[in-house]
């Protein structure tokens, strides 16, 4: 969707004016489960979806649905739902498209959690992921089958710095029929637009940037509006009768917003991973900050990554900001602002000096989370990839003498202080 | 006005002023998308005049059907069409040929509806033109019902809404 206003005047205002009644300016936290009905006809419209509604907050929230609407104009796409975390989002969006029997042609380099959620958990549903290097084009467009469903990566990935070629990837998706899914989260809306590269759908965890302070899980998928789900036979989820509405077929009903509706109306209702209200608020008040806190996440991060660069304890880093980094160019080209603030470093000393540094920072917070005001600091291959195996771990970029740093909001000064004791002792 | 480039004071002010609608291509069918609209603008207070020729004489939710504009017996403000794009261009001139009998001041397309020739037509006529746009979605949109569902509406405002009362 082309928009008015631009990308700050929508962080603040998009999906929230003043709310009727009372006139209130902040979004009001609806606390609340479910929703009166006029009469027994407005809730059988409502029911049937013919008619624009609340009914149950485990479909559809008034304060989860200001959220929803910002992430969809943030994104530039038609519509978007949200839901309980980043993992949930992208189950949602894999329900709707996928089968037992399906394929998804899925980048090596995603946060080690998707990796597990697609290579392991997604087995038991018979899904099959096609696990990829998506930076050789060529190795993808070879991964495709006739059972194929969709193509996932991250815009930017965590934690490896490394950067995805949007445009050759959607290119290759839709010469096959399949959307391409982009994973936007450590990039955000404001350094990276997927959409206007030729994505069709993008995911995100809002528990990193989006609400930025650490303090609420959350996910979201947002539609571009722009693929057509009945071009092929493969989405009959969207393109072919729903029992459960009395056949009603999404992409005939609801044109360009029938995913956005799917996601709610059969996603959230049968998967019910729901986002909270109070954590939609909080989300919201990130997203009015979003790109002053990126701005500033960007310069403190490129500082550390050449600080560290020059460092002797250091073997490498790998940030896409950096001229030495292989992605330097496609971040420049895919994430001009800023190539985000999240990147790893490899340690001459191995596994023992990553323990080590995590143990001896004293500003960095040792924890696993990115994307927060705090700066934090992680040795993934005792944490968040343990459980991975040694090869998955190091096409990951999180190999044993790798720490992973998500630069926060701090005195940049004081960081590099911390680091630099913390690497000397 | 070029389509796609409605402001939506424009399409505010026709959804405020038209009170009755022919609708070319209602469906007898409640899944197809004239069925979900009709209802819809019926809730709003809208009376929704169906016409289509194979349901001619019958009922499509509660309301007679014609088989055409010319034989809705009554005043009606705006022709909403739900056929193709094709279609549009002989719709459109009925309308034309009808306007100042019945009183049609607008002829509104549906989304993907687009007929240019036609809408100069009706425009050199004196009609009001939208193509190309769904007025439940619009009037939905206009109102913050849109957002409700997680769609982007483009709305961007500060002003407080009035509160609409449903007695
Ligand atoms: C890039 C990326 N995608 C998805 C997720 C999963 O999100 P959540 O933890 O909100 O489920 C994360 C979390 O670390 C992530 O970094």
């Amino acid at each position: 969707m082309s928009e008015q206003f631009g990308f700050e005047t929508r962080m603040i205002h998009a999906g929230s004016r003043p709310e009727a009644v009372s006139g209130a300016r902040q979004t009001p936290i609806f606390q609340n489960t479910s929703y009166v009905f006029q009469d027994v006809d407005h809730a059988a419209d409502l029911f049937n979806l013919q008619d624009f509604g609340f009914i149950y907050s485990r479909l559809t929230n008034p304060t989860v649905s200001v959220l929803e609407e910002r992430m969809a104009s943030l994104e530039g796409g038609r519509g978007a739902t949200c839901c309980a975390s980043g993992h949930a989002a992208q189950l949602l969006i894999m329900q709707a498209l996928m089968h037992p029997g399906s394929r998804v042609v899925v980048s090596t380099k995603l946060y080690g959690g998707s990796i597990t959620q697609f290579g392991k958990t997604f087995k038991k549903f018979g899904w099959h992921g096609d696990f990829v290097d998506t930076n050789d084009l060529d190795a993808v467009d070879a991964a495709m089958t006739e059972d194929t469903k969709a193509i996932f990566v991250e815009s930017l990935a965590n934690p490896g710095g490394v950067v995805s070629d949007l445009e050759g990837l959607a290119k290759i998706a839709n010469a096959h029929g399949v959307p391409l899914i982009v994973d936007n989260t450590l990039a955000t809306p404001y350094l990276c637009r997927p959409f206007e590269w030729g994505a069709d759908i993008v995911v995100h965890s809002t528990t990193k940037y989006m609400s930025g302070n650490g303090t609420s899980l959350g996910g979201c998928v947002v539609d571009s509006g722009t693929f057509n789900w009945a071009q092929n036979n493969r989405f009959p989820s969207l393109a072919a009768p729903e029992e459960a509405y009395h056949g009603l077929i999404f992409h005939e009903t609801f044109g360009d917003m029938a995913m956005t509706a799917y996601l709610h109306a059969v996603g959230l209702r049968d998967l019910g991973a729901s986002m909270a209200p109070q954590n939609a608020f909080q989300t919201i008040l990130g997203s009015e900050t979003l790109s002053l806190r990126m701005d500033r996440h960007c310069e403190n991060a490129l500082k550390i990554a050449t600080y560290l660069e020059g460092h002797p304890a250091i073997t490498s880093v790998s940030y896409a900001g950096l001229k030495s980094s292989s992605f330097y160019d496609l971040g420049q080209k895919y994430l001009p602002k800023g190539q985000g603030a999240v990147f790893t470093a490899q340690l001459k000393g191995g596994f023992e000096a990553g323990v080590k540094l995590v143990e001896s920072v004293n500003l960095f917070s040792h924890l696993a989370n990115v994307g927060d005001a705090r700066s934090l600091v992680l040795h993934p291959a005792s944490t968040t990839h343990r459980q991975l195996t040694p090869e998955q771990r190091s096409s990951a970029g999180a190999g044993d003498d790798i720490v992973r740093l998500s630069i926060g909001l701090e005195t940049v000064e004081d960081l590099v202080r911390d680091l630099d004791q913390a690497l000397s002792t | 006005m070029a389509y796609g480039d409605y402001s939506d004071e424009h399409i505010k002010t026709i959804l405020g002023s038209v009170q009755t609608i022919a609708m070319v291509g209602a469906s007898a069918n409640p899944n197809r998308p004239s069925s979900f609209a009709m209802k819809y603008l019926r809730n709003k207070g809208y009376k929704v005049v169906p016409v289509n020729p194979g349901q001619a004489g019958k009922e499509i939710l509660g309301e007679k059907c014609y088989g055409s504009l010319e034989e809705i017996p009554h005043k009606f403000d705006m022709v909403d069409v739900f056929r193709s794009s094709e279609a549009a261009g002989p719709i459109t001139d009925d309308a034309i040929r009808l306007k100042d009998e019945k009183g049609i001041s607008v002829v509104w397309m549906q989304l993907t509806i687009i007929n240019e020739e036609a809408a100069a037509r009706a425009e050199a006529a004196g009609l009001t033109v939208i193509m190309d746009r769904c007025p439940k979605i619009e009037y939905g949109r206009l109102n913050q019902e849109l957002g409700w569902g997680g769609f982007n509406s483009g709305v961007i405002s500060a002003k407080r809404p009035k509160a609409r009362i449903v007695s």
